[in-house]
């Protein structure tokens, strides 16, 4: 197998203790976590607001409000609404239309507690969303050239190609779905389904985030024309920022979730101290 | 059972309640001074770090007439409130002049007869707005360029100031932009807008086109085009009407 060298050497465990810890995460891998933690959090909410100050989706150079969006929150006399291409979906009190923490309703796409700020603030989101992005783009940077210089990212990341197999990959979604989760040696190492799902945000998501959102800057898409033509216009790259927001708020539901599933205080203790307790492998 | 169900209630509320504290408490720092300028040095980093990797004249995208908007919306104001502003246009502009002043050695007045007389430039070019929508159209007119070499400029002068004809209640409307924008070859006053004259829910007489910024920058009803060393005397010293009054970012690449 190729993937056999974990994280951090073996020797490092504590092998007297009954339950013996050893160091899992390192230390640029935990503050990066942390950081980021809150980073995508305001990114997240802030550039939630940003979209509340035109929520239309259009794909191509352009896109207003006489061209034909293809996805649409708004409101009606009563209620709100999501527009997804032809269908419409009643959002009422979530999207569209909802009532703010005085009871009173707002017109708006997405909520109060969605949002950063919670009133309607373009200016103020993108003060938080424009600054905020600092915090992302250059740890960012710092942490793929360590990932790759220290041999994390293939060492730990990247899937062997044996992992890939057909078989391997649908042992892996069963455990998985049954919640059986590695344990002894094994639980040291990312499975494969968390090796993909790190790989495609770390290296797919995140960068594509980056440049999506840069190819909404009418500088930018003069100094690297190219962002236009790879996204396919300016409106195209709001949609496909839009998009993988919605997919990395989908990863990191998926995250909590197993992180609770696969016992929160362990999991969260080796990312904060680096050090993991194995949980002993079940008998048969 | 029991004991698990209650735990996970009150988990779930002790998420709920972090939460609501933190969305107040990032309220609290969005109105704070001091956390305000510390989101605001960003802005500063982010216009060094474009205009290093920015060659100064680098264009922005021009499209062909195929690629325009079927429509193009107005934005902001799109009928100057004032008594002069509307003389001036149920007269044709006929006896309206462009005012260029400030630190210049020879100040102007122009007439909109003579601005279409001098050399102008046609770009198809897109409009993107703050809040997220673009359109593309195509704009002619006087590189702003001309207008300045033709006034001189001193050599105290930093920015240059357009003056508008629309207010926001009492607030004039007003941008400014620093001399790396000014002198780009597709910065233009334009009279022009989709092979016409410009119409007034547009800007008539006369618009700024700033082509690498946002659309806010794109001052509408321009009246007087004033050059300054610095923008503290003007308005409430950020730069423009959007600036003054809810903080937009006076550099608006982004």
């Amino acid at each position: 197998m190729a993937n056999t060298a974990p994280d951090i050497p073996a020797a490092e465990a504590a092998p007297q203790e009954r339950h013996p810890t050893v160091l899992r995460h390192r230390l640029p891998t935990r503050l990066w976590h942390w950081l980021n933690a809150l980073t995508v959090f305001v990114m997240l909410m802030s550039g939630l607001m940003i979209f509340n100050a035109h929520p239309r989706l259009y794909w191509g150079q352009y896109g207003a409000n006489f061209d034909r969006p293809w996805l649409e929150i708004g409101a009606t006399a009563t209620g709100g609404f999501l527009q997804v291409g032809d269908r419409q979906f009643d959002t009422s009190g979530w999207l569209g239309r909802w009532k703010d923490p005085g009871g009173r309703e707002r017109a708006r796409a997405f909520p109060w507690w969605a949002t950063i700020p919670s009133t309607y603030d373009l200016a103020g989101a993108r003060r938080w969303h424009l600054a905020f992005a600092w915090l992302l783009v250059v740890p960012g940077l710092l942490y793929a050239v360590w990932s790759l210089a220290s041999g994390h990212a293939r060492r730990d990341l990247v899937p062997a190609r044996s992992e890939l197999s057909p078989r391997q990959l649908w042992h892996d979604v069963k455990d998985h779905a049954r919640l059986r989760f590695p344990s002894g040696e094994a639980a040291l190492r990312y499975t494969v389904l968390q090796k993909l799902a790190y790989c495609g945000v770390l290296f797919i998501l995140l960068p594509l985030m980056v440049l999506t959102g840069l190819a909404m800057s009418p500088a930018m898409d003069a100094a690297w024309p190219w962002l236009l033509d790879l996204f396919g216009g300016r409106a195209s790259a709001r949609s496909i920022h839009f998009l993988c927001a919605a997919a990395i708020l989908l990863f990191i539901a998926v995250h909590l979730a197993m992180v609770l599933l696969a016992g929160p205080i362990n999991e969260i203790r080796s990312m904060i101290t680096g050090r993991f307790r194995p949980r002993r492998g079940r008998a048969g | 059972m029991s004991g698990d169900v209650s735990r996970r209630r009150l988990i779930g509320s002790l998420a709920v309640g972090a939460g609501g504290l933190l969305l107040a408490g990032c309220d609290r720092l969005t109105r704070s001074g001091d956390f305000r300028d510390a989101l605001r040095g960003a802005e500063r980093l982010t216009m060094r770090a474009q205009r290093l990797i920015t060659d100064r004249g680098a264009l922005a995208r021009e499209y062909g007439p195929a690629d325009m908007s079927p429509i193009f919306r107005p934005n902001g104001t799109r009928m100057p409130a004032s008594a002069e502003y509307r003389r001036h246009l149920a007269r044709g502009f006929g006896d309206w002049r462009l005012i260029v002043d400030g630190l210049v050695a020879r100040p102007l007045a122009l007439s909109l007869d003579r601005i279409r007389g001098l050399p102008a430039r046609t770009q198809i070019t897109r409009h993107d707005c703050v809040e997220g929508w673009s359109a593309i159209g195509q704009w002619t007119g006087m590189p702003l360029k001309l207008l300045l070499d033709a006034a001189g400029l001193r050599q105290a002068a930093r920015y240059i100031v357009f003056h508008c004809a629309d207010s926001f209640g009492t607030a004039p409307y007003y941008e400014s932009i620093d001399l790396i924008d000014a002198f780009h070859p597709q910065t233009i006053l334009a009279w022009g807008m989709n092979g016409r004259m410009l119409p007034v829910a547009h800007g008539a007489p006369l618009r700024l086109r700033v082509e690498r910024m946002l659309g806010y920058k794109h001052a509408k009803y321009v009246m007087r085009v004033e050059a300054v060393a610095s923008l503290a005397g003007i308005g409430r010293g950020k730069g423009g009407y959007w600036e003054d009054s809810h903080d937009y970012e006076w550099y608006a690449g982004i």
